[in-house]
């Protein structure tokens, strides 16, 4: 069955198909040009079944199809590689086995679903290439700078890289389990903690998912300051990547402005509600803050700073030929590979895939001035930084037509008390680093019966340890910060 | 070359004058709690329920809040029909101890230095190693920006270094859920004594949002001796700094 994004599906009306013709389903909308936006479960009184949601760029349409319960069932992976993280995920959560999976191994080190012993973190079967002059190179789970943890797998012949296992998992925290019988008081907070520096896409996600499923919407003006807070992120996160960048190549000045502009972006998200990350601004019904005309003006003058600040920066970074040495033809994705493994975000639209939910699944009263879309193909880091100077353009032009016109009125509405039972909606924001997908599910009692998130990370990890076949090991932290991927939103 | 030069005049200068003075902090900005000292209304239970991590709470002794556990989201503000909670425009949060959080009407968190021994190797260079376990990437953030050039951390002698081999001490973000545990204590084991440990963030001095998780995340404080707590989610950078600098003795306003 088919359905718009901003109308919420009786669980009664999605077909349950047996499980070969799920199967089919799932392998002929691909064919037909749909993505897989998430491959979950959902327990029922007779077992665990399988749901698979779909969507499509051209016409912002999304599908739903769900399994019969069962313990085992023919893996999708080996056509249609966009499922394999998902496989995994589902394995390691509910213990269906996807027969046939190429590399069945856990994602995040949970509990068993068997209860058998739980497996220590990191600690599994690597692929290994073997010969006389093949070495090993593990690093993590504690990095050398101030990043999150995660372990990675180098298997190198001298410098040159075969293949990178990337193993996840130690920034597991149980949020999903946490917003099982939600929502409660805490429920924004997991939201915006699900990854910190997403916490306005998260929260606009979470927002979709209940104005979804109560059917009503945040008012003009709250709908358009969490969009300005939404692109002062992606600003913000931009600039922290082009400095990055600039840094892992040894090109100081851009990586020392850039720290500092980013942190001018934070500061402006502040301006309007207090806290550098957006914590407590954005709330189902629209935002808890407001921005007065001096705010605006503030908040005008400073993007104008900014912009500046940041051209200047980013300008230099582009016009330095031993830079562009290094970025160009460095971990280079191909559009078919990229297609294959589902990828979103940036590194998608380096490789000439036009995805971006803002543009394929608008918010209601997003308006006309929506964002334009930016492209290039050649898939390599260079590729990735360039997508990220033109999308802030656009986020900046945005702002700008934005806060000269912020619609009136309230900036937020009280959502109607309680969900209505056995309803699935779906929250689809592009946050900086890609599409973010929430998917709710109520039971009969009106509760969240099943919440999956699925960070932009959760589709990109893959896409980072196919880039980095076949380059040096020394170009493992660009080809990193050229995808600057959460690891917290892919553990939750 | 030239353009290089032309860019970095018109970048400017960008170092905070901190701890010479305060830089401006935006309007909205929620720091420090400060509870009025006069009894709540009989019988209201207003505020029951409304915080997300159970930081607010009564007891015989009066009103309190946990800023071990605080996210400072400042819904117990809005929610008071007597106003007895405000959060104000302070920063300087930190605390030497977890005791030191229990903010009460009148009383703050402080930090006192470290001990002579320690704070005569430390007072001129802490090298810190950061451990984040399962920090959410907010309270990462703010303590990476400490090393840009506004708030130019170097220049206290402070830095952050790529192993514990080089440490003084670790600064650790995050709840420190089941599958960091082990990766914390190690990293924390492998700094050479005598050393610090400093909990920067809600989630790290208490396991804030997640301790009713599964994975009984409680942050550092149960599992290493944590000389400085550091709350917020996140804390300001400048929330942190002051903390750092307040460690070493270093004044600040």
């Amino acid at each position: 069955m088919e359905f718009s994004h901003t109308e919420a599906v009786r669980l009664a009306r999605v077909p349950t198909l047996d499980v070969a013709a799920f199967r089919r389903e799932v392998l002929a909308r691909v064919a037909d040009g749909w993505r897989v936006l998430c491959l979950f479960c959902l327990p029922t009184g007779a077992g665990v079944g399988l749901v698979a949601l779909f969507g499509r760029d051209r016409d912002g349409r999304l599908a739903c199809c769900r399994s019969q319960p069962t313990t085992r069932y023919l893996s999708l992976t080996p056509e249609c590689p966009q499922c394999h993280w998902f496989e995994r995920e589902i394995h390691e959560r509910h213990g269906l086995l996807p027969e046939g999976h190429p590399w069945l191994k856990p994602i995040r080190f949970l509990p068993r679903p068997d209860g058998g012993p739980r497996p220590e973190p990191g600690v599994t079967e690597y692929f290994r290439v073997q010969g006389e002059e093949v070495h090993e190179v593990a690093v993590g789970p504690v990095h050398a700078g101030i990043i999150e943890p995660g372990h990675f797998r180098f298997q190198c012949f001298g410098e040159d890289v075969f293949h990178l296992e990337i193993s996840l998992g130690y920034q597991h925290r149980g949020i999903e389990d946490l917003l099982a019988g939600g929502p409660d008081v805490r429920t924004p907070h997991f939201m915006e903690t699900a990854a910190g520096d997403t916490s306005i896409g998260h929260a606009l996600a979470h927002a979709a998912v209940l104005e979804t499923l109560t059917g009503q919407y945040a008012p003009p003006r709250g709908r358009a300051i969490g969009r300005v807070a939404l692109e002062l992120e992606r600003l913000a996160n931009h600039t922290g990547d082009i400095g990055a960048l600039a840094g892992d190549v040894g090109y100081l000045p851009t990586m020392s402005y850039c720290g500092r502009i980013r942190g001018d972006f934070l500061n402006m998200t502040a301006i309007v509600c207090g806290n550098r990350f957006g914590r407590g601004l954005v709330r189902p019904g629209g935002t808890c803050f407001d921005l007065d005309t001096g705010a605006v003006r503030v908040l005008s003058g400073r993007l104008e700073a900014g912009r500046r600040a940041a051209f200047g920066a980013a300008q230099l970074l582009f016009a330095d030929s031993s830079v562009l040495a290094r970025f160009e033809g460095t971990g280079r994705l191909t559009t078919e590979t990229a297609l294959d493994l589902g990828l979103v975000g940036p590194p998608a639209r380096a490789c000439g895939l036009s995805r971006d939910a803002r543009r394929s699944f608008p918010q209601p009263g997003a308006g006309p001035k929506d964002i334009p879309l930016k492209l290039h193909d050649f898939g390599d880091v260079y590729a990735r930084a360039l997508v990220r100077r033109l999308e802030m353009e656009a986020s900046l032009d945005f702002l700008d037509a934005s806060l000269a016109g912020l619609p009136k009125g309230p900036t937020r509405v009280a959502l109607p008390e309680g969900l209505p039972p056995d309803s699935l909606a779906v929250g689809l924001i592009e946050g900086w680093r890609g599409e973010v997908r929430h998917v709710a599910v109520t039971g009969p009692d009106g509760r969240f019966a099943a919440y999956k998130i699925v960070d932009p990370s959760f589709m990109n990890w893959f896409g980072l340890a196919v880039a980095l076949r076949g380059q040096q090991i020394s170009d493992f932290p660009l080809c990193n910060k050229s995808f600057n991927l959460s690891y917290c939103g892919h553990d939750l | 070359m030239l353009d290089i030069l032309a860019e970095r005049l018109r970048q400017g200068r960008r170092t905070v004058a901190f701890p010479k003075n305060v830089p401006d902090l935006p309007p909205r900005y929620r720091g420090l709690p400060v509870l009025a000292d006069n009894p709540c209304l009989e019988s209201c239970t207003a505020c029951a329920g409304v915080c997300p991590t159970g930081a607010l709470g009564v007891d015989a002794e009066s009103l309190f809040i946990d800023l071990g556990r605080c996210i400072l989201c400042g819904a117990c503000e809005r929610d008071c029909p007597k106003g007895m909670v405000t959060f104000s425009r302070d920063h300087r949060l930190a605390s030497s101890s977890r005791e030191g959080l229990i903010v009460r009407p009148g009383r703050r968190p402080q930090v006192t230095p470290l001990e002579p021994g320690r704070r005569r190797l430390f007072a001129k260079s802490l090298k810190l190693r950061e451990i984040s376990a399962a920090g959410c990437n907010a309270c990462e953030a703010d303590t990476n920006v400490l090393t840009t050039i506004v708030f130019d951390l170097g220049r206290f002698g402070i830095d952050f270094v790529a192993s514990p081999r080089h440490a003084d001490g670790v600064a650790v973000t995050g709840p420190v859920p089941r599958n960091m545990l082990a990766a914390t204590i190690a990293t924390f084991e492998a700094v050479p004594d005598p050393r610090v440990a400093i909990a920067i963030g809600s989630c790290a001095i208490s396991g804030g949002l997640f301790a009713a998780g599964g994975d009984a995340a409680h942050g550092a404080t149960p599992h290493l001796p944590v000389d400085l707590f550091i709350p917020g989610c996140p804390p300001h950078p400048l929330t942190i700094l002051d903390g750092l600098l307040r460690l070493l003795g270093i004044p600040t306003p």
